[in-house]
């Protein structure tokens, strides 16, 4: 839905006319998010030939292919998702070619293989996909690789671990499985773009007011939207399908005003340090040190502090909380502004880790950050903390074995075997009925 | 402004193949949420299934058009066994939170470049229309009038797909006021009641979601018939907004579904045409086109909110029939 | 299920009597009235059931026989595992181990739906009155063996018409003797408390059960419907039904009861009759040993560390 900058800057009026059809087209067609091809060459013909050009699982933009073969040539380049399409007048067979120059730097095409022959089968399409390598990669053993794989993991566990608690610790007093959560670890991100980036603050002051108005969008959801609910006496899952659609609200609010494009932090991308067969980006170092303490200063929080032991005493039983004397709402509301300023720390460090800052980067990490609490067991804030570990590992170790644009799958198979074998969760208690 | 052009635009969608997919998808959801207080979250792997069952079958294995469909309706019913064996005996959210994932995986398996030759990877499917088109008995010319003036295969398209909506309705009325239906509704209330009764919950669970999900993966093949397969319509946020639709018609109501999807699809189609021709005209100098598309998607959002909030029963529901499971 | 405070029976001026002298079935078991004796003829024999929670163990019942064709009572203080007993025997909850036998047939491990099936039917502590149901239709749910209860014939009226037209008829007939008739077309959830007893009460008669297990009949009914209820528990009887039932309220239990099971910390401590068995010490001891008020909540493990979890929150603030 979103054009390339270079494109929208040569031909706004086209573009205009465009998406004016577009929209009509989706109105008829259907919601995606991502849609057609910026640069498509071809068109008029029945037959395309189209591809998606990734590296672990970031899109490569500008890269250049060209076909070749009966009688007909035609080149393109990939648009900002990676993808291209050429059309062609009949099935047949053509040359794909790949030109590795355009390729970003560290990013090789297996040897060899920058050209293919493609064939067309039954259908109109033909999908031609090229497997990208890095640069280094033949010389990485499997142990490297896993040990690598396992600090990233790590890494990406501990920031799904800042989502998760929150979101533990509000499922464990409401009761409610918030699904805007996904929108509070987005606006973080968010925030510290505009922050840092649009009003160039230095990045951490951006990150701490970011936080700063993570908390406040925590209280200001409780204060407007939940806690009212819960006068009303709303059951745990209409008020589900509430935050759904809070959820879907604040998603396409947050298109609306930052577009659909994926920006940077300042001081993404740096280069990596290297650790014996380790290599990690100074970020990833601070990231998992902001991390680590955190989580400290939260389980600090719910061991140690008066606070705290009144939230897993609500947690375990709020009308046995509320009367031996504890304010229940206020708890609550503390709950709301932890949770949404630790998804929005974790937002930050998901906007470096994946990296880049978009408008549905929390929905992408949601689902993961639900079964990491799953995984824990519902409702126990250090369940929370292992389930995300686990899930953080899984992720990235699996990409040793599967292809990278399927590592998510791993994740959420191991969820469902989890649940089949220990519904409870790792941390959870067994349930009594009756 | 073009008023005409956008009423025009707009009852177009009253009938269109989407609507009736949409339809057909929410009424799967009835039956699972609304009659069962089942909370399936996946009714987009469901429609995923059914588009990619039909379209892989005709053009991976050369399948008739019966046979393509078979294989979509097969495939539903392994998904929900797999959905239901873990999560029918446990608390109502496992299987929402399941439901979401193994639906995500679906898609995942479709979109990812490792089974392209079979699945097109991110750029889909298509070219699988044409055994349905021969099936078609309407000879070539328009039929129709007004917005609702197609030609003959669109038309047979949506003679298909509204037929089966029917059907479909007709059997979930005709199952609801059965004792089969009473098993249902008295789950929703309160299940350890039901099985106090001597009912097996778990086998009627199952056949709840089975039924829901071959609704879903039916429209998921309506849906993919003037289309295109592409993975990315089958995420999430295509199940929330079939959920937009229930609650918006009436959870555990026959006609709700379907209303619900024409209400939604018209005034969806109608707000965006206003919006996009007003912004040209300039008359809402703050906005682009594009984010008058997203407009939408907010109110969509904002929508959900309010109904659940304020009228839960939906606009067809019944006042004291609030079909919420606690 | 647990939480009783609020629903705990309203205490009446004068205590509940049923409107006729109920007929007391005697000679029920055999040798000494002493915890786990033999019955003459048993319905249900329990054989070393034992269910814990986390380190707490809920139930460890050695041996006890429920006598057949007659009212049994079975009581305690708060937290001595009445419900937990009854949710084992009837499949709801899986003991750790042990095994028990109905109409000498095992029901160990069996689950609740084919428990109940076989004729051993129970009701709720906390109504479970369909609400969004009609009463009807709640009466109808309980009748067994319907042939539309199948989702295909469900789709074929003319089969089960004829079927649902008398299982129509006999709920009517209940309903009518449970003076509910006049509301057969309301949702169930317009009920009062008490009309969702005799509701819950009647749906379970709807499938002819040879054992009907109460879970506290009396609790949150109005005193004026609880004779109402007593007539009806004695009409079971009278009709060939075995009955066990938990109550707190002593003097039903002396009205009605042909017979009395007192467990405590998840003991069976004594039984015998109504009258002799309120006598003995051990159930005076069980009474006044008890520790606290109110009911042992969900998880009674979750509450020992949610109350140590207060208690130390109590400690910081001095």
């Amino acid at each position: 839905m979103q054009p390339t900058p270079t494109a929208q800057r040569y031909i706004p009026r086209m573009l205009a006319i465009l998406f004016v059809t577009l929209l009509a087209a989706l109105t008829m067609a259907t919601f995606s998010v991502s849609s057609a091809h910026a640069d498509e060459v071809g068109t008029e013909f029945d037959f395309t030939i189209s591809g998606n050009v990734q590296f672990n699982g970031d899109a490569l933009d500008g890269v250049a292919i060209a076909v070749d073969g009966n009688g007909y040539q035609a080149d393109t380049v990939t648009d900002t998702e990676g993808r291209w399409a050429i059309g062609v007048p009949e099935k047949g067979t053509y040359e794909v070619t790949l030109d590795e120059e355009t390729l970003p730097k560290g990013v090789v095409v297996a040897k060899g293989a920058n050209v293919i022959n493609a064939e067309f089968g039954l259908t109109d399409r033909k999908s031609v996909n090229f497997f990208l390598g890095e640069d280094t990669r033949n010389t990485v053993s499997f142990f490297d690789q896993f040990v690598n794989r396992f600090v990233n993991g790590l890494n990406f566990g501990l920031l799904l671990a800042l989502a998760a608690i929150g979101l533990s610790l509000i499922f464990g007093t409401t009761g409610l499985s918030n699904f805007a959560h996904a929108e509070m670890i987005t606006f973080g991100a968010l925030m510290t773009l505009v922050f840092a980036v649009q009003l160039g603050l230095p990045i951490w002051l951006a990150i701490l007011i970011a936080i700063a108005l993570s908390g406040a969008l925590g209280w200001g959801l409780d204060a407007v939207i939940w806690k009212p609910l819960r006068r009303r006496g709303v059951a745990l899952i209409p008020l589900m399908i509430v935050s759904i659609g809070l959820s879907l609200a604040l998603r396409y609010l947050f298109q609306y005003f930052f577009g659909g494009s994926t920006s940077q932090l300042p001081g993404a991308g740096q280069t990596d340090l290297k650790f014996g067969p380790i290599s990690l980006s100074p970020i990833d170092l601070i990231s998992m040190g902001i991390s680590v303490v955190v989580l400290l200063g939260v389980a600090y929080f719910l061991l140690r502090t008066r606070i705290g032991k009144a939230t897993r005493a609500v947690s375990d039983n709020p009308s046995l909380a509320s009367a031996s004397g504890i304010d229940v709402d206020n708890v609550i509301r503390i709950v709301w502004v932890t949770g949404a300023a630790l998804a929005g720390l974790s937002g930050v460090l998901w906007a470096y880790f994946r990296p880049g800052v978009s408008w549905d980067m929390g929905f992408q990490m949601l689902l993961l950050v639900f079964a990491a609490v799953t995984l824990g067991g519902l409702g126990t804030a250090f369940g929370a903390l292992i389930g995300s570990i686990i899930v953080g590992l899984f992720v990235e170790l699996s990409t040793l074995w599967l292809p990278s644009d399927m590592k998510y799958v791993g994740a959420l198979v191991v969820l469902i075997l989890v649940l089949l074998f220990r519904p409870q969760g790792i941390m959870g208690r067994k349930e009594r009925i009756g | 402004m073009d008023w005409e052009a956008i009423f025009n635009n707009a009852a177009v969608e009253l009938i269109s193949p989407t609507t009736a997919a949409y339809a057909l998808a929410a009424l799967g959801l009835a039956v699972h949420f609304g009659y069962t207080g089942l909370l399936n979250f996946g009714q987009a792997g469901f429609m995923a299934l059914g588009a990619y069952g039909y379209a892989i079958s005709i053009l991976t294995f050369g399948f008739p058009v019966w046979g393509a469909f078979l294989v979509g309706v097969g495939a539903s019913v392994v998904f929900a066994l797999i959905l239901g064996i873990p999560t029918l005996r446990l608390r109502a959210d496992y299987l929402a939170i399941v439901t979401i994932a193994a639906a995500e995986i679906v898609r995942l398996l479709f979109t990812t470049n490792t089974f392209a030759s079979v699945t097109g990877s991110a750029n889909g499917l298509s070219g699988y229309k044409n055994g349905f088109a021969a099936l078609n008995p309407l000879a070539e010319g328009s039929y129709g009038f007004g917005p609702f003036e197609n030609n003959a295969y669109d038309t047979w398209l949506r003679i298909v797909a509204w037929s089966i909506v029917i059907l479909a309705a007709l059997f979930v009325w005709q199952v609801m006021r059965s004792p089969w239906g009473r098993v249902i509704k008295g789950i929703r209330e309160d299940e350890d009641a039901v099985r106090a009764l001597g009912k097996n919950v778990y086998a009627y669970k199952m056949q709840s979601l089975i039924l829901g999900g071959v609704f879903g993966t039916i429209a998921g093949m309506i849906f993919a018939l003037p289309r295109a397969v592409v993975p990315s319509n089958y995420q999430t946020t295509l199940t929330f907004f079939i959920y937009a639709i229930l609650l918006l018609g009436g959870a555990a109501t026959v006609l709700g579904p379907i209303i619900g999807s024409m209400i939604f699809w018209v005034l969806l189609s109608f707000f965006s045409g206003f919006v996009s021709r007003a912004v040209e005209a300039g008359w809402l100098p703050f906005m682009t086109t594009i984010q008058g598309g997203q407009l939408r998607f907010i109110l969509v959002g904002v929508a959900i909110m309010l109904i659940v909030i304020f009228r839960p029963q939906g606009v067809f529901g019944n006042k004291k029939e609030l079909a919420f499971v606690r | 299920m647990s939480a009783n405070a609020g629903l705990d029976p309203v205490a009446p001026l004068e205590p509940p009597v049923p409107t006729q002298k109920p007929i007391k079935t005697t000679g029920l078991h055999v040798g000494d009235a002493e915890p786990g004796c033999r019955k003459v003829d048993p319905i249900l024999v329990v054989d070393k059931v034992r269910r814990s929670f986390g380190g707490l163990t809920a139930v460890d019942v050695d041996h006890l026989e429920v006598p057949r064709g007659a009212i049994t009572a079975l009581i305690g203080p708060n937290g001595a595992g009445k419900t937990t007993l009854f949710n084992l025997l009837t499949g709801f909850d899986k003991p750790n181990d042990g095994k028990w036998m109905f109409d000498g047939r095992s029901l160990a491990g069996m689950p609740a739906y084919r428990v109940a099936r076989m004729g051993q039917i129970r009701t709720f502590q906390l109504t479970k009155a369909l609400g969004l149901l009609s009463v009807m239709d709640n009466m109808l749910l309980g009748a067994k063996g319907q042939t539309g209860e199948n989702m295909f014939r469900a789709l074929l009226p003319f089969l089960w018409r004829t079927q649902e037209e008398a299982n129509r008829a006999k709920a009517l007939d209940l309903l009518t003797r449970f003076k509910l008739d006049t509301k057969k077309d309301d949702y169930a959830a317009s009920l009062s408390g008490g009309q969702r007893k005799l509701l819950e009460m009647a749906r379970a008669l709807m499938s002819d059960p040879t054992l009907v297990m109460l879970d506290e009949p009396m609790a949150g009914v109005n005193p004026a419907l609880t004779q109402s209820l007593l007539d009806h528990i004695l009409n079971l009887k009278s009709q060939g039904m075995t009955v066990l039932f938990v109550e707190h309220d002593m003097h039903m239990v002396r009205h009605i009861a042909d017979w009395v099971i007192v467990m405590a910390e998840g003991k069976v401590v004594a039984e015998g009759d109504p009258h002799e068995v309120m006598k003995n010490p051990a159930v005076i001891d069980a009474y006044l040993g008890q520790h606290h008020d109110e009911d042992i909540g969900q998880d009674p493990g979750a509450e020992t560390e949610h109350v140590s979890a207060i208690k130390e929150l109590l400690d910081d603030e001095r």
